[in-house]
């Protein structure tokens, strides 16, 4: 495939203007030992060659519409409403740079206006920027705002063992430049009461994650006013589904709110490329990571949305930016801008009630079967959308079992997260997931550890 | 012309929007104290949806619809297949944490991809994970302080920059706990080699180079800054950020560079999604690549794929595996173009780069003036007038094109950074030749015409200060 237009009279032309005899000439700046390598990469494929060799890849995956699915763990099956992809495929918007020319970049810049509003209210805070990469880096902004905005010798971070571990692992990368302290209990079942104890006078943060990574809503009342009272932040990590129906952290005095945006319309796609949800208070607004677009007029006053207060980012501020990021997820946002647009006030809201009895339905079914348990240790904990089996058997066998025997797609093996939890999967259901598709599941695992 | 309503001044309480499922499980009950009585989210019908983002869209300029020539930031083409492909269920239906067995295409096609990127840039190992170029950045600086960490020298803190480099540089050496020291340019437009060789101590860690640099040329003295920098016990860490002149051209692992990271949207025509997601993959000498993130895609004796941590390695970059939706059309632009296309490519780029700047360095004038690679600096001040470089971008716009990046590097005055890229036909560089001229012809005779610039854009210059001052960031209202 070739997108590069020049004919041989015109190359010749250019080559003449410039006043070289080849283009080979072009490059004698660069040492000859390393000139012109071999790459030794495959001979190139036509459009049609292509095509017929990523299908070929494509098709040795199975997706996870293929069937029956209740994996989730950080990454789910929601129904994308066809608008999105609409939206998406504008090549005005995806074959755009970021902003920096507003004249040329309304469109984008008024979504990204609009979609901070959207979140700023899902989440009841007050700013929201315009997309970290992904949740588990919107954590990481989000401790490190922390460590900023309570400079003060503050370098501990209490975070729940029940944060996604993946989403802990990037923190804990994120704070090998510093010397940071992360604390971390090892029991996933702490209370967040407990959590909020474990604060003192050098921690900078406390981070909760609700629902948490067994699918537990974790209490938040109180905790802000104790975590204030020591004089530290609170980060919430969200479901931003949940949000549709359930009350959000700025309600309970969070002040950072960060959540992965990949249920708001965005594929799985093998886990990328996501959103990265980031709000927080107006206190923190110099303080802020990533693109913040801003209302304001034009030289014959009429609205207009420009990118702002680029002074804390790192084309201006360099060495002292609040962060390097440049690139986002721009059109992760305009994504999930669409999606809550399109399903709305009552939409969202109705999704995470169907996730939510769903779920349940799930959960109540599952517990009936002799010899699983469902949610062991919390068994009168609110939850949403995920819940933990445990089962006699280990998670891994019960999934395979699951997918060679009955084409489904079991739930996440906590074995991987947590040591002696082999036996425990956490299942996700969602608006996507039947009746019969929770029916077949049950009786599956039913057969199963029989 | 008026402007187009939000989402909430379009929105009415009430209006029924999307239909969904019934709900066919028994309703559980539900916990009220934590339910809220509103999500503060707008009700709007779908086909106005549609209509308002359709209307966003025109008020945007993308490089399907013209001329792009934002330089460093490579507005090239983005191929639909690409698109299409990435989109295949069997790609974009993919669970992260799904079986291995069941996603062995896709491992596949990441393995392939870092074995391409690796052959591409000289490297001996690669991680796929980084979500865009400035992450790439930060991943190879905790490699390099890991690295010096496990030599015993935690002592190094400082990593050389210099003046002509990206924002990102700086702000991720100190991300990653270092102290960034600027070194100055010298008279050609390359890093001032005495001013390295004075930084060469017991603390140096690295140097970030950019090459070609940010002016757009080949780092001539690349051979001896990695001598002292490596003599000195310092890596080289290449910022790939301009690779796209040199795919087929020069491999950075043979011109001493120890990391780099690529941008998979400025070499392998991603698109650039009006600001991500990009992908920044990031390429390690063999001493290094234990140190990368994990997991990394590994083949095992019998064919099968799977992922797998280095045993030294730094940790987590993201969530998952990368942004695999970039990867998908990285790859596929990589096996379309193989070794010859992708030397045609960094050919190209040059060839138009070079055309423009003989074209348009008599009137603007070229700080720097030697073949270029894949770009040029030019000062934006046609013929000595006191015509600003934002007053040519503006007025870009009216002759249908987007201005090329202005203000940096910061080392030339009144810069404009042109990048035209390899899919521009003749025709259109001519144009835009005709263009500038045109500008600078305005520039002496009717220098109002900049000052007011865009007159045909659907806002005029937008007040920065205001939005600053007002930060007005979300639209007002109460959230419940």
């Amino acid at each position: 495939m070739s997108y590069t237009p020049h004919t041989p009279d015109e190359q010749r032309r250019m080559l003449d203007a410039i006043g070289v005899d080849s283009l080979e000439a072009l490059f004698d700046a660069i040492p000859g030992r390393a000139r012109f390598p071999e790459l030794g990469l495959p001979a190139p494929l036509s459009e049609l060659e292509l095509d017929a060799e990523l299908r070929r890849l494509a098709s040795r995956n199975t997706g996870i519409d293929a069937g029956p699915c209740f994996l989730g763990a950080g990454a789910w099956r929601h129904f994308v409403p066809a608008t999105v992809d609409y939206v998406l495929q504008r090549g005005e918007f995806y074959t755009a740079y970021t902003p920096y020319q507003p004249e040329l970049s309304q469109g984008m810049l008024q979504a990204m206006f609009e979609y901070q509003t959207m979140i700023c209210r899902l989440t009841g805070m007050e700013v929201s920027n315009a997309s970290h990469y992904d949740g588990a880096t919107s954590l990481a902004e989000a401790v490190l705002l922390a460590l900023d905005a309570t400079k003060d010798a503050r370098t501990g971070i209490v975070m729940s063992p029940s944060v996604h571990l993946h989403h802990r692992g990037v923190v804990e990368t994120y704070l090998r430049g510093s010397d940071a302290e992360l604390r971390v209990p090892d029991d996933p079942t702490v209370a967040a009461a407990d959590l909020a104890d474990m604060v003192d006078e050098r921690t900078a943060a406390l981070v909760l994650q609700t629902p948490n990574v067994l699918g537990r809503l974790e209490r938040l009342d109180g905790i802000a006013e104790a975590v204030h009272g020591k004089g530290a932040l609170l980060i919430v990590a969200v479901d931003p589904i949940a949000l549709g129906l359930f009350r959000p952290p700025g309600e309970f005095g969070a002040d950072v709110v960060v959540a992965d945006g990949q249920p708001l319309g965005l594929a799985p796609s093998f886990g990328g490329p996501s959103l990265g949800i980031f709000a927080t208070r107006r206190a923190h607004i110099r303080r802020l990571a990533g693109r913040l677009v801003g209302e304001t007029a034009d030289a014959d006053g009429r609205r207009g949305y420009v990118l702002t207060l680029a002074t804390r980012e790192q084309h201006i501020r360099r060495a002292r930016a609040t962060s390097n990021i440049c690139t986002n997820s721009a059109l992760g946002a305009l994504a999930a801008a669409t999606y809550l647009a399109t399903v709305g006030k009552a939409g969202l809201r109705r999704i995470a009630e169907l996730c939510f009895h769903k779920s349940h339905y799930a959960a109540d079914r599952i517990a009936a079967i002799d010899g699983v348990a469902v949610n062991p240790d919390a068994p009168q904990a609110p939850f949403f959308k995920e819940f933990v089996v445990e089962l006699p058997v280990p998670a891994a066998e019960a999934n395979a079992r699951l997918h060679d025997g009955h084409g489904i797609v079991g739930g996440f093996d906590l074995g991987r997260f947590f040591p002696g939890y082999g036996n425990r999967m956490l299942v996700a259901v969602t608006e996507t997931n039947t009746r019969a598709e929770i029916d077949r599941l049950v009786a599956a695992l039913r057969e199963i550890v029989s | 012309m008026t402007d187009i309503p939000t989402l909430y001044e379009l929105s009415v309480p009430g209006r029924p929007g999307t239909s969904l499922p019934d709900c066919d499980v028994p309703p559980a009950p539900l916990p009220d104290d934590l339910v809220r009585a509103d999500n503060g989210l707008p009700e709007l019908s779908e086909p106005e949806v549609v209509r308002h983002y359709l209307h966003l869209s025109q008020r945007n300029y993308g490089v399907d619809g013209g001329f792009y020539p934002l330089g460093s930031c490579t507005m090239k083409y983005n191929p639909k297949i690409n698109e299409r492909l990435a989109r295949l269920p069997g790609f974009a239906g993919l669970h992260p944490l799904q079986d291995e067995a069941s996603a062995q295409g896709a491992l596949e096609l990441m393995h392939r991809l870092q074995e391409a990127l690796k052959r591409i840039g000289g490297f001996a190992g690669m991680t796929l994970q980084p979500a865009a170029g400035a992450q790439g950045e930060l991943t190879a600086l905790l490699m390099i302080r890991a690295w010096h960490a496990n030599r015993g020298e935690p002592g190094r803190d400082v990593i050389l920059i210099p003046d002509s480099a990206h924002g990102t540089n700086p702000a991720s050496a100190t991300m990653a706990g270092f102290v960034a020291v600027e070194v100055p340019s010298d008279g050609r437009g390359n890093v001032d080699i005495e001013a390295v060789s004075a930084a060469c101590d017991d603390r140096l860690a690295g140097i970030m180079l950019t090459n070609p640099t940010t002016l757009g040329l080949f780092e001539e003295r690349i051979d001896e800054v990695a001598a002292l920098v490596h003599a000195a016990g310092g890596l080289v860490y290449g910022d790939g950020a301009n690779m796209n002149a040199l795919t087929g051209i020069a491999r950075p692992g043979d011109l001493g560079v120890d990391l780099m990271h690529f941008n998979l949207h400025k070499t392998f025509a991603t698109p650039h999604g009006g600001g991500g997601p990009g992908s920044g993959p990031v390429g390690a000498s063999a001493a290094l690549a234990p140190y990368l993130p994990g997991p990394v895609v590994e083949m095992d004796g019998d064919g099968r794929y799977r992922l797998e941590t280095p045993a030294r390695s730094i940790g987590r970059m993201c969530a998952f595996h990368g942004n695999f939706g970039m990867l998908v059309r990285a790859y596929a632009s990589i096996a379309g173009h193989g070794d010859s296309g992708l030397k045609a490519n960094a050919m190209a780029a040059v060839l138009n780069a070079n055309y423009l700047r003989v074209k348009l360095r008599d009137r603007y004038p070229v700080p720097f003036d030697r073949t270029c690679m894949h770009e040029f600096v030019c000062e934006g001040r046609p013929d000595g007038t006191r015509a600003r470089a934002l007053d040519v971008s503006k007025r870009l716009m009216d002759y249908g094109f987007h201005p090329p990046t202005n203000y940096f590097p910061l080392i030339v005055p009144e810069a404009l950074m042109i990048e035209p890229t390899e899919t521009e036909t003749l025709a259109t560089l001519d144009a835009f030749v005709a263009a500038m001229l045109a500008i600078a012809d305005e520039a002496r005779d009717r220098p109002d015409l900049l000052h007011d610039a865009p007159h045909t854009t659907p806002v005029r210059r937008l007040d920065e200060v205001r939005a600053a001052r007002e930060l007005r960031v979300a639209e007002p209202g109460d959230p419940e």
